[in-house]
């Protein structure tokens, strides 16, 4: 990695870029400064809303629609990007600073197959025929483990999975063989298990290439693997910058200090009484799609008791979340019932009583969609309260301002808002209001973080964790984000493509002896000892090749 | 493939259904109309006894869901019986019309749809710019006005004056097929001066509504061309709404000619049409109004099945 790290390859000095949004020019960065040599890699590090991607993409002289460049100079390999011709930069983009997205599924165009995505940044580059491309393709699929190299490249999008496409795109951002690419958050879509897969083929590929990157991510862990060194952002500013080494040590600022804590929230323990009786009980549920043959649930069987929270852990499609549709009625199951508090639950939402969907809540992950944006959280808050409870009025306002005040929020300045003026957390916090305002026992929080920053990710979790040591409350808690089920879970459900493979007391299903799915997941999850990755693969090709569920 | 094959089994049983039904609201429609063709027929020298007499000769008498069915079971064999006004057979007289305005379609067809595909694809390509208003505002303006009007200002200018075009479109079985065109050329324009902003804006709309997506922006990063971006990128992506928007329009062309054709003289479908409507004959309206619904939801039809076969999402399954 070490290699001719001392060539200058981009020098950014005084970065400067501004949105337009409500009629006015905002500063989304402000005066960034760094450089970067040929074969390194910078990580940019931040929450949402310091600027990395904006400064990822203005390294390549491109700006967002709505966005400029306002400010600063951006040399690359010596052409200066802020005053380059638009032909200039086309040039340049594609054939020697490439681009890495986040979403690979969003980025691939549907229309045409991966292997012509592929072929085409060369072909239009002039850099080589439509034949040698395929070629170069086949062999570079074949370099970052794509199953059936040869072919894979003849489908499109759609056809193949999450963890295969995004590294196919990393193929893609390889076809010219670029001095620079940058990767914006590209495994953050990722199961924990793939993810490791491809942070693995992208720091091979680029080191073998001796190709520099900037490595845009919110998640440390991830950054500490792949980086030389870090920059910290926050709201389109530098904090600090220095070796990867030294930063994850002793970071310098309060801010870097506060990202690198994130990580050290733990529940309080509960005192759930092991004899009580369950308050929801799953028995040997299976469920499928209606109109579909495949199985989705298979005979799934656990318990949750009062006051005590279960983490559902599992990749995307292990059923987790169709699991929380049976429970909430939404998908009657084929076979097998659901009993809360020793009464069988109709097995259709329609046919349960209003005091049977009281109970039982449901938040789900993406807050932005779950509320409507036309309504006052007023209104959204207060529709359970006369629904439910039958409350007007006097009683009803009261009501409102206690629930706002329980999830931290001022009644006076945010009950006649729409959720359109909240950030992503306060929407999550007036779900969760909703939630509670029915009274519930039992609370089914749908990857509740997922979406969120850590910072705001954790302010969510404490809030969880106090509500329900005030109100006696149960949470069932789907993620795939294994930090976060150490954080909040008493008991763990561990899913495998509808089955469950693993299951008991946390601190039973996390320590060994492990179950061999549940060793993998825990495996996967990286670690802010940047040498981390590196021990994992060499660990498990010792053990007889690298296990994905994704190949 | 099972899946496309069933699905168009469905949207063609559908398409059938509504056909049907279709076919029913017409007869109940004509019947409803007050006088029928005895009366027509006689006019001035009808009497209550003449009257009974032809209607027993036509059929007129029988029942209402005896008639239907007589007359949607000879449809189905292809008969669509005699004309009350001349006693010609109505397929005969159909057949010639019905050509006439589908050559009319046709031709107006091959000029608006590429013109309105190119003038949309410049207007995304040069988004806000003057060009893009320009267009925007001359397409705004063609289709909010009149069809007559804008037929007779052509004829004005365009043959009266200038005598370039001939302001009639007198044609008839053995008109040659280039003097065909040259007679047809001014109501074709004309079709074309309405029903080209439609298609343009919504190629417009289309394909400025992908250009946010990432696999766009995706497209800029590899460097690729403007005109690449929205030709190979943005357009295959775009063309269910487009083929929508242009089958809906065909489908005018072919229906919804009838003031262009009375404007021009032309023989077509639409003129046809008036003209029973005026002698009160009833079997080539039903005839006619029976042929446009069938347009109409075969059109409708090929737009649906077109924009499964452009979505490669359900062309190329997992």
């Amino acid at each position: 990695m070490n290699s001719d790290h001392n060539e200058l390859l981009l020098e950014v000095k005084g970065l400067s870029v501004e949105g337009f949004s409500e009629d006015k020019w905002h500063q989304i960065v402000n005066g960034v400064d760094f450089c970067l040599n040929r074969g390194e890699i910078l990580g940019l590090i931040g929450e949402s809303g310091a600027g990395k991607s904006t400064i990822g993409i203005a390294a390549m002289g491109f700006a967002k629609p709505g966005c400029r460049i306002n400010g600063g100079s951006i040399q690359f390999d010596g052409l200066e990007l802020t005053t380059a011709t638009a032909e200039e930069k086309r040039r340049l983009r594609g054939a020697r600073i490439a681009y890495v997205a986040q979403s690979a599924a969003a980025s691939f165009n549907p229309a045409h197959k991966l292997i012509d995505q592929f072929s085409e940044t060369v072909i239009q580059h002039g850099l080589g025929s439509r034949d040698q491309a395929y070629a170069d393709a086949k062999e570079l699929y074949s370099k970052i483990r794509m199953p059936n190299p040869d072919t894979i490249g003849f489908r499109y999008p759609h056809q193949v999975s999450g963890g295969q496409l995004q590294r196919a795109m990393t193929a893609m951002a390889l076809a010219c063989r670029p001095d620079l690419i940058i990767f914006d958050e590209p495994t953050t879509a990722l199961d924990v298990t793939t993810q490791i897969e491809v942070l693995s083929t992208i720091k091979d590929i680029v080191e073998q290439f001796n190709t520099a990157a900037i490595y845009i991510t919110h998640d440390l862990a991830v950054v500490a693997q792949m980086a030389d060194k870090i920059k910290v952002l926050r709201y389109g500013e530098s904090v600090e910058e220095s070796e990867t080494r030294s930063m994850l040590s002793d970071p310098q600022k309060d801010y870097t200090k506060s990202l690198w804590a994130v990580r050290s929230f733990r529940k309080t323990e509960q005192n759930v009484d092991a004899s009580s009786l369950p308050l929801l009980k799953v028995q040997n549920v299976t469920a499928i799609y209606p109109g579909t043959s495949k199985e989705v649930l298979t005979d799934i069987e656990f318990e949750i008791r009062p006051n005590e929270t279960v983490a559902v852990v599992g990749e995307s499609g292990s059923g987790k979340s169709t699991l929380a549709r049976v429970i909430t009625g939404l998908l009657p199951p084929r076979q097998g019932q659901i009993l809360f508090e020793d009464q069988s639950l109709p097995s259709d939402y329609r046919s349960r009583s209003p005091g049977q969907l009281q109970k039982i809540q449901m938040i789900y992950q993406m807050a932005d969609t779950a509320i409507n944006p036309h309504h006052k959280i007023r209104d959204i808050v207060g529709r359970p309260l006369t629904f439910y409870l039958g409350l007007e009025g006097q009683a009803k306002q009261k009501r409102l301002r206690k629930l706002m005040e329980m999830i931290e929020m001022d009644p006076d300045q945010y009950l006649d808002r729409l959720p359109g003026e909240l950030s992503g957390g306060q929407k999550q916090r007036i779900c969760i209001a909703r939630a509670l305002a029915a009274d519930p026992s039992f609370i089914i929080c749908d990857e509740v973080t997922s979406a969120l920053d850590q910072l705001v990710a954790e302010g969510i979790l404490r809030l969880l964790d106090r509500l329900q040591q005030e109100f006696n409350l149960a949470y069932m808690f789907i993620t795939h984000d294994l930090a976060t089920v150490n954080a909040i879970a008493d008991r763990v459900v561990v899913m495998l493509q509808g089955k469950i493979v693993d299951q008991g007391p946390k601190n039973e299903v996390f320590q060994p002896p492990y179950h061999e799915y549940t060793e993998l997941l825990l495996s996967s999850v990286p670690e802010m000892d940047p040498d981390w990755m590196d021990r994992v693969i060499a660990e498990r090709l010792a053990k007889g090749g690298l296990k994905s569920a994704d190949n | 493939m099972n899946n496309i094959l069933r699905m168009l089994a469905q949207r063609i049983s559908l398409g059938v259904l509504t056909l049907f039904i279709v076919s029913i609201i017409i007869f109940l429609a004509v019947s409803m109309l007050p006088g029928d063709a005895a009366q027509a027929i006689l006019g001035q020298a009808a009497t209550p006894d003449t009257i009974e007499i032809l209607r027993k000769q036509l059929g007129l008498d029988l029942p209402a869901h005896t008639r239907y069915l007589t007359w949607l079971s000879s449809i189905v064999q292809g008969d669509f019986g005699t004309s009350i006004g001349n006693g010609r057979e109505i397929s005969e007289v159909i057949g010639v019309r019905f050509f006439n305005t589908i050559f009319l379609a046709a031709f107006a067809a091959c000029i608006s749809v590429p013109l309105a595909l190119v003038l949309g694809i410049l207007a995304a390509l040069y988004r806000n710019s003057y060009y893009d208003r320009t267009v925007n505002a001359l397409t705004l303006t063609s289709i909010s006005t009149p069809e007559f009007f804008v037929a007779y200002i052509l004829i004005l200018y365009v043959s009266v004056k200038t005598g370039w075009f001939p302001s009639l479109a007198n044609v008839h079985a053995d008109t040659g097929f280039f003097e065909r065109l040259e007679k047809t050329f001014l109501p074709a324009v004309t079709l074309t001066l309405v029903s080209v902003a439609y298609m343009m804006r919504m190629t417009r709309a289309a394909i400025i509504n992908l250009l946010s997506s990432s696999y766009i922006e995706m497209a800029s990063l590899k460097g690729m061309k403007r005109l690449r971006i929205i030709t190979h990128h943005a357009l295959p992506n775009a063309w269910a709404p487009i083929i929508n928007v242009i089958v809906l329009n065909l489908a005018y062309l072919i229906v919804g000619v009838v003031v262009v054709e009375v404007v021009f003289v032309y023989p077509g479908l639409g003129q046809l049409l008036v003209d029973a409507v005026q002698r009160r004959d009833m079997p080539v309206v039903q005839a006619c109004c029976l042929i446009f619904a069938a347009t109409y939801v075969s059109l409708n039809l090929i737009a649906d099945i077109l924009s499964i076969l452009t979505n490669p999402r359900l062309l190329h399954p997992k």
